[in-house]
């Protein structure tokens, strides 16, 4: 019969579905759809006149934007730094892959007050680029540096494991049928490295834009140039207004939301076209 | 250090294990929550033990207090959510309506039930500035001239930085005879200069002290005696303006939370001891102008040099009003950044 063909190594489709749904519901749906509620007892005049305000459209840009670029700096180094801990062996390795992982274990705050400290005017880094005219703190600049420094992690750790188990082999075979070191690269390494890399970037986008933390010491917060959306949350939630606070924070779940969908979308494309589909 | 940090960490556990067995203990031990503002810690650390011991002379009863600390905005929000404050001693009036008006937790007319608008101290803003000098910054006027550079919080999001936004107002319109369009240039003007909108008063101080930026911050009078003392007074010294605020910090009882906690009593009784002879006393010590000056030490009042004060309510006819022109989205401030 079909049960007893399709027969799992732990019983009970019914208990997990209900548990995974269940438990989804607790932790991530009925929060959320507090927001939402929340957010229908506006008129729909009102709540486009509150997340179309040029103040939040202006978060929007410098949050979405600051977050895909710094995910996209995070894909390119964050391979090369996965690649290095993986194909050579050098004094210290260990060491260096344990300072990967540092920056989820940090409370986002002393990240940002480290950070600022570091890029202030007056601060190691800082006292040397702002007579060059190039300010860090308190610019967007200052943004996409918390967002690059909390979104590393992602992408060397996913990338990592893949790249553990692309044996060299695949690469010793290129090689032997005459392909150079850029098509070896682009042709055999990259596709196959690509599906775990885009997962990775998209971890590291959703966690960027929704950091408050770290950012928040190093922006500014000038309104339409420096302030992030999570911080017009914040500010309309320090005014008691709450249902404004949930229009703007709908807004932000849904283009998450939407994009996440893309990349993910993009990565089950991507993984299929190598042969590997789920 | 370790040690320190186990007893603090000790003293944190006794004190939830004591809250958690209030009710048994009630009869013998009574347990008051005072929800304050930033600066203000100091002040009520000192405080709640002289009135801890007053208490246990006058009734034989032994009371705890706790305190808890933060902007003011977000303390009045945590008490309208649920939070058990018994008394609220807040950084503006507004904050203290918002409770009333959203939880019901005590009256609207709260604000007249105790002296002096419920203010038993007062503040004032003033100007820190870098030794020296080195901008020549005097008054209100110097902070609107191109190459100044101030730090002030976001008016938003701070308590403090509202006072400040409506001492430079208060400055324009006394100066422009009351021209509101002048008055919104001039800090137009002002915000030009400012590189950095710290979300609260403590954020400000830091950027302004630690990360060394700007010429000038906008700051309570007790803070800015309050890093002087920090960080010496051969790094900084305190300018006073022609004019400013007179900013009162109220106090008042969360009627529902304290009937219900059996502590109504002893929460009046905290309250009235702020506006006591050692109430007044330790909030001059803490860098507060007391109502009060003849019960503080002289010492301490010869510390607050003299200014012309204007009240919320002669220039801007009470919160309630300053808020909705000012602050709230679409007020004065949001047109300041992008104008119509």
């Amino acid at each position: 019969m079909a049960a007893a063909a399709s027969r799992r190594v732990l019983p009970g489709f019914g208990l997990t579905l209900g548990y995974t749904v269940g438990y989804l519901s607790l932790i991530v749906l009925i929060p959320l759809s507090a927001a939402l509620i929340k957010t229908f007892s506006l008129s729909w005049e009102h709540f486009w006149q509150i997340v179309t305000a040029p103040r939040v459209v202006a978060s929007y840009k410098l949050s979405f934007g600051t977050s895909l670029l710094a995910a996209a700096i995070n894909s390119v180094f964050g391979l090369m730094l996965a690649w290095s801990l993986v194909r050579y062996s050098f004094p210290g390795k260990r060491i260096i892959d344990a300072l990967v992982d540092l920056p989820f274990a940090l409370p986002t705050a002393v990240a940002g007050i480290a950070l600022t400290a570091i890029y202030a005017g007056n601060g190691w880094i800082g006292q040397f680029t702002e007579p060059l005219g190039l300010k860090i703190a308190f610019t967007p600049i200052g943004i996409l540096i918390a967002l690059v420094f909390i979104g590393l992690p992602f992408v060397v750790r996913t990338v990592q494991p893949v790249l553990q188990d692309l044996e060299a082999e695949y690469e010793e075979a290129a090689a032997s049928l005459g392909a150079n070191r850029w098509q070896t690269f682009t042709r055999v390494v990259f596709p196959l490295l690509l599906p775990a890399l885009l997962t990775g970037f998209a971890l590291a986008f959703a966690r960027a834009v929704g950091e408050y933390g770290s950012v928040i010491f190093i922006a500014g917060n000038l309104p339409m140039i420096s302030e992030i959306t999570p911080l017009i949350i914040i500010t309309k939630l320090e005014q008691y207004d709450y249902v404004g606070a949930t229009a703007v924070a709908t807004v932000m779940l849904f283009v998450s939301f939407a994009l996440l969908l893309v990349i993910n979308g993009l990565q089950a494309w991507t993984s299929r076209r190598m042969g590997r589909a789920r | 250090m370790f040690p320190m940090i186990f007893r603090r960490g000790l003293v944190g556990a006794m004190l939830l294990a004591s809250l958690a067995s209030l009710p048994a203990a009630a009869q013998t031990e009574k347990a008051l929550l005072n929800v304050s503002y930033d600066p203000t810690r100091e002040l009520y650390a000192d405080f709640n033990n002289a009135f801890s011991k007053y208490w246990k002379e006058k009734t034989g009863e032994v009371v705890k207090i706790s305190q808890s600390h933060g902007g003011s905005g977000k303390q009045a929000r945590t008490i309208i959510d649920g939070l058990e404050a018994d008394v609220a001693t807040l950084a503006l009036a507004y904050d203290i309506d918002e409770i009333a008006e959203r939880s019901g937790k005590l009256p609207k007319d709260w604000q007249t039930r105790l002296p002096n608008n419920s203010s038993p101290y007062t503040s004032t803003i003033v100007f820190l500035v870098r030794k020296g000098n080195p901008k020549g910054i005097k008054d209100w006027n110097d902070l609107a001239k191109p190459g100044v550079s101030v730090i002030t919080p976001n008016p938003k999001t701070s308590g403090g930085a509202r006072w400040n936004y409506l001492a430079a107002w208060g400055y324009a319109l006394k100066t422009n005879g009351g021209d509101e369009a002048k008055a919104k240039e001039f800090l137009a003007a002002i915000f030009k200069n400012v590189p950095v909108l710290d979300s609260g008063a403590r954020g400000s101080t830091t950027t302004f002290v630690q990360r060394g930026l700007g010429d000038v911050l906008l700051a309570w009078e007790n803070e800015g005696f309050l890093s002087i003392n920090e960080f010496g007074p051969d790094k900084f010294e305190v300018v006073v303006p022609s004019l400013s605020i007179l900013a009162e910090p109220p106090v008042t009882l969360v009627d529902e939370v304290a009937k219900k906690h059996g502590t109504t009593d002893v929460a009046k009784a905290y309250l009235d001891y702020l506006y006591s002879p050692e109430g007044q006393k330790l909030a001059a010590k803490h860098y507060y102008r007391p109502r009060k000056p003849e019960l503080a030490d002289p010492a301490d009042n010869a510390r607050f040099p003299n200014v012309t004060l204007f009240t919320i309510d002669d220039v801007f006819g009470g919160w309630q009003k300053a808020q909705k022109t000012h602050f709230a989205d679409g007020g004065t401030f949001d047109e300041i950044y992008q104008p119509k």
